[in-house]
């Protein structure tokens, strides 16, 4: 009984078709255009495309430096979570507010903040490459960019898992005399691991897909600082929009795989929770 | 926001503060402050000279521009997509609502890749459309294209989310009571929908703002056409254009800072009223 929105009703059809012809001309098609030139040639011609050394270095930098990033904000993030919901403290709001400034920043600028602290013109930059120790330019820029990119995703999925947690179980493990380890391996784990998870898994997707900041971070040398997103940028300006299609068709499944995973591990989490 | 009755008054223990606060700094804190103190030393004078340089203001009106044009139309597909997910149902419906969320997971080369094989000049539609003398690559409407797509999800996923929480109950009774379907929409419906919609505006803003490597290979950043404000401190970059790359910088991250407050604020006023 809606008697306001009938299925059958003229209007609702009719936008019904304008969402969906605006999501196929906007969204769909240029997947269908990725998919089509990426597979164009044949499998062989794929594997051959995403097999070219300087591919392949590519994507196993974005994949180990997404990995790495995962795992830092998987424990840092959760400590953090930790943090904002289970103590008082002063800043605790001005403190959640920073964490979710990554989301606005453009990705440019976060390269733009990273080459003035870290550049070799800089103190800190110069200081580090007085000790031997290179970071602009080279690989440990790129986790740091990737890092500030990807802030809040671990700490805005944790937060509210641990928030709505019932403290009744804790206290009742340590009063029958759990360790504290145990605690949290037999009573807070089973409540946040799917969002840990879930954060990671976050984490990793948008990780694979950073270019504003690494672009100008990286030095964008091949086989040494050259990341996937980069590389394809490097392939599409040369001309060779038919092997970057490849790699991107590669890239974009693993990344849609990770979210929809990302999304599982959620609702499978709510689901335990409820 | 954490439930407040949850959180224990006790300080947090220093080690976890140290290891927080140790994190924070340097994924976050650090950067952020290495913009400011390097603006600062850079000087008000350059700055202002940077951001108010012919090819600066160019930037900015496009970046504006394009943030305008992606309002408006998300605000529209938002809507309609809220009215089509929330209240109507049909088959495909969770394939819909799922690829709204799809441009998150993307990375803007690809995107901008996809829709070079599209409109490109060896493309799908290139060629005809040159035809007609539409070009859409390396011009302001690949622009248009680009900003559009990677800012589809914000709007409406927050309208989907509002409308399906807070039912059909109230547009039933508007109906029960004689009210035709456009006076349920205007009266009953959008109000409910005001602040999402705000949220979303907002969110929308900053991405448009913020998008660097779509906008960077639709547009081709052309000095005096088709740069936005992040394609054009790419380049002030690489010129050693420190005035320029530093002052545009800043706005837009100010620009960014506002609007995260702004949606902070919007969420925390529906968040009472709940």
């Amino acid at each position: 009984m809606r008697p306001a929105l009938t299925p059958t009703s003229r209007w609702s059809l009719l936008l019904r078709g304008a969402v969906i012809a605006w999501m196929l001309l906007l969204v769909v098609l240029p997947l269908v255009a990725l998919a089509i030139h990426g597979l164009r040639s044949g499998v062989p011609f794929f594997w051959a495309a995403i097999t070219e050394p300087q591919a392949k270095d590519a994507v196993a930098l974005t994949l180990w430096t997404a990995l790495l990033i995962s795992l830092i904000n998987a424990v840092l993030g959760t400590a953090t979570a930790w943090l904002l919901t289970r103590y008082q403290f002063r800043g605790r709001r001005l403190l959640a507010t920073l964490i979710d400034l990554p989301l606005a920043i453009p990705t440019l600028v976060t390269g733009i903040m990273l080459v003035v602290l870290f550049g070799p013109m800089s103190p800190l930059g110069a200081w580090f490459e007085g000790h031997g120790i290179y970071v602009a330019f080279h690989s440990p820029i790129i986790v740091l960019a990737l890092g500030f990119v990807t802030l809040p995703f671990s700490v805005r999925m944790v937060q509210p898992v641990l928030a709505d947690m019932d403290r009744a179980e804790e206290e009742a493990a340590a009063s029958l005399g759990a360790s504290r380890l145990v605690t949290f391996v037999r009573i807070i784990w089973p409540s946040i691991g799917p969002a840990v998870l879930g954060g990671a898994l976050q984490t990793f997707a948008r990780a694979m897909a950073e270019f504003g900041s690494i672009v100008v971070v990286s030095g964008n040398v091949p086989h040494e600082t050259l990341t996937a997103p980069v590389y394809i940028y490097g392939q599409v300006e040369s001309g060779d929009s038919h092997g970057a299609a490849a790699v991107a068709l590669a890239l974009v499944t693993l990344s849609l795989l990770v979210t929809l995973f990302s999304k599982l591990m959620v609702r499978w989490g709510v689901r335990r929770h409820a | 926001m954490p439930n407040p009755a949850a959180s224990s008054k006790r300080p947090p223990p220093w080690a976890l503060r140290i290891l927080v606060l140790t994190y924070l700094t340097i994924f976050l804190f650090a950067p952020l402050l290495a913009l400011g103190v390097e603006s600062f030393r850079e000087g008000a004078l350059s700055l202002w000279q940077g951001i108010t340089e012919p090819e600066s203001l160019l930037a900015l009106r496009n970046s504006f521009l394009l943030a305008a044009i992606a309002v408006v139309l998300n605000v529209l597909f938002g809507i309609a997509a809220g009215l089509v997910i929330a209240r109507q149902r049909f088959w495909g419906r969770a394939l819909l609502d799922g690829l709204i969320e799809v441009p998150l997971a993307l990375s803007p080369v690809m995107v901008g890749l996809a829709f070079i094989l599209i409109f490109g000049r060896t493309g799908w539609l290139g060629p005809w459309l040159s035809q007609f003398g539409v070009r859409v690559i390396f011009s302001f409407p690949g622009l248009i294209i680009a900003t559009l797509f990677v800012t589809v999800p914000f709007t409406a996923r927050e309208v989907i989310h509002v409308l399906s929480e807070i039912g059909e109950e109230e547009e039933m009774a508007a109906t029960t009571l004689g009210a035709s379907r456009w006076q349920t929409f205007w009266h009953v419906t959008l109000p409910n929908m005001r602040g999402a919609l705000s949220c979303g505006i907002s969110l929308t803003a900053a991405r448009a703002l913020g998008e660097f490597g779509a906008v960077l290979i639709m547009g081709g950043a052309i000095t005096g056409s088709t740069h936005t404000a992040t394609t054009w401190i790419f380049t002030a970059v690489d010129e050693r254009n420190n005035g320029a790359a530093l002052g545009l910088s800043l706005v837009l991250g100010l620009c960014s800072v506002v609007l995260l407050l702004l949606v902070e604020k919007l969420r925390a006023r529906a968040h009472e009223r709940r």
